[in-house]
């Protein structure tokens, strides 16, 4: 029973949605470079990385694939100001106050939990994203702290000596000790 | 028994599936952000600025509008502002203006209008308050950016393209002696 409950057949792993437009984050950010945070942007700042507005799409679909029927519900929503409506990859619980900011700014990368994304023609979840896997890092970060200039470095892997990378890492990001780091309302409030 | 196992799996660990039969807290009646509403007609939980209303704390941030027509730079110009102004410029502005400020980015190349080249006499003249327009409110194909930039990092990203137009404008006598050296001996600046 307990293997079933950690199974990607419950955690969802590995599932990719139908979204409203076939959005691809392999053509984006791994064919046109772009960085994380031209669409996410408020993902240094706030709990919540942020859905682009349909504004941002058209930033360069106003003049790129301007004529291509898959791309009209985005032209749609930008003329009559509707919201397209994505459907939801990633989902924490309502109870589990997740926050973006602090993760990006103490030196978790994004594909540390979102896995290589940019070779993701549709994203799918690739962590169990459950409160057991939260911990496993919560309790011994050393093994994923990048450099600050690696945050949103998609292709990023772990040094042969991460281990003494990440302590480095941990004094100079000051981060809390295990105690507080798995205390229970760091996360639960 | 083996069902019944099953099941309870089922609802402890796979309860999202099955919010329509039980409410509990992983599912709370309550708007997270971008979260589809039923309270409003337009089914937004975000709801966009009433219109004639000033955001709280954005008036603090008048000093950095600057007219068009003025050259005056608002902030002090730190080595931590322009670094701050090329990360930012590599984020929001190299998809088309490329690293180098040439115009020559990825989405440009991909058939996007390739923007001007910074390193111009016209645009190495106009006064910093008309490249902060355009990164405001767009210029030709390019829409704003009033909406991804916050204002200081506007600015930070102007610091960061006076510096580009610069680097390719530098008369040599006004390099570090070093570096004078070094490029009458032939080698490469670092």
């Amino acid at each position: 029973m307990l293997v079933l409950a950690r199974s990607p057949y419950i955690t969802n792993q590995r599932v990719t949605r139908n979204q409203p437009v076939q959005f691809s984050h392999k053509h984006h950010v791994g064919d046109d470079g772009i960085d994380c945070r031209y669409c996410h942007t408020s993902v240094e700042t706030s709990a919540y990385a942020g859905i682009p507005p349909t504004r941002t799409c058209m930033n360069c679909h106003s003049v790129l694939f301007n004529n291509v029927g898959y791309l009209e519900i985005v032209r749609d929503s930008y003329r009559t100001d509707e919201s397209i409506h994505w459907v939801r990859v990633h989902r924490l619980a309502d109870y589990v106050f997740f926050n973006h900011s602090i993760h990006v700014n103490k030196g978790i990368g994004c594909s540390t939990c979102h896995g290589p994304v940019n070779q993701m023609p549709l994203v799918y979840q690739v962590a169990p994203l459950n409160m057991g896997w939260c911990l496993d890092c919560h309790r011994n970060p050393q093994a994923n702290l990048r450099p600050k200039d690696q945050i949103f470095n998609m292709d990023w892997k772990a040094p042969a000596n991460q281990e003494e990378v990440g302590r480095q890492l941990a004094t100079e990001y000051k981060l809390r000790t295990t105690a507080e780091l798995t205390s229970c309302s760091t996360c639960h409030r | 028994m083996l069902m019944v196992s099953a099941m309870c799996a089922l609802g402890f660990a796979g309860c999202e599936n099955m919010n329509t039969l039980r409410q509990d807290m992983a599912n709370q009646p309550k708007q997270n952000p971008l979260s589809p509403s039923t309270v409003f007609a337009d089914g937004r939980s975000e709801r966009p600025i009433v219109d004639n209303t000033v955001a709280h704390g954005s008036i603090q941030e008048d000093v950095l509008f600057v007219p068009k027509d003025s050259n005056a730079f608002p902030l002090p110009l730190t080595k931590e502002l322009l670094e701050r102004g090329q990360q930012r410029y590599t984020i929001f502005c190299t998809p088309c203006h490329g690293l180098q400020g040439d115009g020559m980015g990825m989405v440009a190349m991909r058939g996007m209008k390739h923007p001007p080249s910074y390193h111009q006499d016209r645009l190495r003249n106009v006064p910093v308050g008309y490249l902060y327009d355009v990164v405001t409110n767009g210029f030709g194909a390019m829409y704003g950016y009033s909406s991804q930039i916050p204002p200081r990092d506007r600015w930070a990203i102007i610091a960061y393209v006076r510096a580009l137009q610069l680097s390719r404008n530098a008369p040599v006598s006004e390099l570090p002696a070093d570096l004078q050296e070094k490029l009458k001996a032939g080698g490469a600046a670092k």
